[in-house]
């Protein structure tokens, strides 16, 4: 590397950090607690949980729990139902005023899919892990709070590769791992700074790109709609939603037939976002830990039951759904979890080190300065 | 003046140990989610690695206190 290709990477370190920093410390602080959300959950909030039942009882009729949903919530529709990837034996239903209403605003109710019995009805709005993941994903923003995050995560990305070409000529007279201990704060700070950075670079950059992957997911989840979705449709994406329902349980249960190894995972009705407005979109997952987190939809027609179609996801889909499991660390057991902890304290450690030594910089007296310096840098004229 | 700074071998020597750790705890990363059992133990190594160095480099700045 020249020098000046090494000014150029070092003002890239700097600028892409000053700009991203504050929001990376954000990502962070809201990030420890989401690696435990499930746990945290189970403290702060009282849950119903599933009845033990023997392997391989059979599951209620899931059109009785529709008709118990019916009773309890009148007037309002189902828009999803969801088999829980945590809690085996429990139904999560989305219910809403219409089936084209926001998602968003859905409220949920938590069935025993193997008694049928209603469990609970969770909210999650005000729950800590809620206001996190709000904080952590879209700044309560929407779209545009992702689509900048998604930016920050891009300098952030910016700010690890020229972190990592930067640290060979910084390392140029030190051991791998070497802190001057009988060195200035500043100096100190400097060799922790760049041995953490370097130390977990593999991770920060696979939680970034991720992190950035996830950011686009609203956008890739409209481009499939609008491909193969719309596709698999065929002439039913324009037929009206149907007035009486063809049965759940007989529909699930077809879809099943065509995929014997793989388990349903989410149906969106008829009408839905996820769904064509006449017919169900049932999504399976396979059941080892990488399958698991894919999906495969299945198209069975809202009005008759019949089978319509059924596909692979399209590559861009598949990204999206491995990027989240190497995002949330959530796919390795609680000892994994710990790890991610750790490493995203370690990645607070770096973050905070940085812009302390951005600071420090500055205000550093002449000679203090030429340490903190690249080493190169130092012996070239100003 | 653009003058090369860094001869080849000592950047060589520099990178040998964090490509080293790096490509261990990137590869670790998928371990977990190719399976179950074995599989996450392994990855649970080769993801803690970086925190196995980093807990050693710690502990040699505890047992070798500042001087002066």
């Amino acid at each position: 590397m020249t020098n000046s290709a090494l000014r150029k990477w070092a003002w890239v370190h700097k600028w892409s950090s000053l700009v991203s920093t504050i929001f990376l410390l954000m990502l962070c602080i809201t990030g420890l607690p989401l690696i435990f959300h499930h746990e945290i959950d189970d403290l702060l909030h009282e849950t119903a949980h599933p009845a033990e039942v023997v392997p391989d009882t059979r599951p209620a009729n899931l059109d009785g729990i529709l008709e118990k949903v019916h009773e309890r919530y009148p007037g309002k529709v189902i828009q999803f139902v969801s088999w829980d990837d945590d809690e085996p034996g429990v139904l999560y239903l989305s219910i809403n005023d219409s089936v084209a209403a926001d998602p968003l605003t859905n409220q949920f109710a938590r069935f025993d899919a193997n008694t049928g019995a209603f469990l609970d009805e969770p909210d999650f709005s005000g729950r800590f892990t809620m206001i996190m993941y709000r904080l952590h994903t879209d700044m309560y923003a929407g779209l545009p709070g992702k689509l900048f995050l998604g930016l920050m995560g891009l300098f952030f990305v910016a700010a690890i590769v020229s972190g990592v070409l930067i640290y060979g000529p910084f390392m140029r007279k030190l051991n791998f791992g070497e802190i001057r201990q009988n060195r200035a704060r500043p100096v100190r700070w400097l060799d922790w700074h760049n041995f953490l950075g370097i130390v977990v670079v593999a991770w920060t950059l696979v939680v970034g790109a991720t992190g950035i992957l996830n950011t686009w997911a609203d956008l890739v989840i409209k481009v499939w709609q609008y491909t193969q979705l719309t596709e698999m449709l065929g002439a039913g994406k324009d037929k009206p939603v149907p007035k009486k329902l063809a049965s759940l349980e007989d529909a699930v249960k077809l879809a099943r037939e065509k995929l014997p190894d793989m388990e349903p995972q989410t149906v969106a009705f008829p009408g839905t976002v996820f769904a064509g407005p006449a017919h169900y979109v049932i999504f399976f997952r396979g059941n080892t830990p990488l399958t698991s987190r894919l999906l495969k939809p299945v198209v069975i027609d809202g009005e008759t039951g019949a089978f319509t179609d059924m596909r692979d996801m399209p590559w861009f889909v598949t990204t999206l759904l491995v990027s989240k499991p190497l995002h949330f660390g959530d796919y390795g057991g609680m000892t994994l979890k710990i790890i991610w902890a750790i490493l995203d304290l370690v990645t607070i450690v770096i973050l905070v080190t940085g812009l302390y030594l951005w600071i420090a910089r500055r205000r550093a007296p002449a000679d203090q300065a030429l340490e903190l310096a690249l080493p190169s840098i130092e012996r070239s004229p100003a | 003046m653009s003058r090369p700074i860094l001869t080849k071998s000592p950047l060589r020597k520099i990178y040998t140990l964090p490509t080293v750790i790096a490509v261990v705890s990137g590869v670790g990363l998928v371990f977990a989610l190719l399976g179950d059992g074995v599989w996450d133990v392994m990855s649970w190594l080769a993801v803690g690695l970086p925190l196995g160095v980093a807990a050693w480099v710690w502990s040699r700045t505890i047992e070798r206190p500042r001087s002066g």
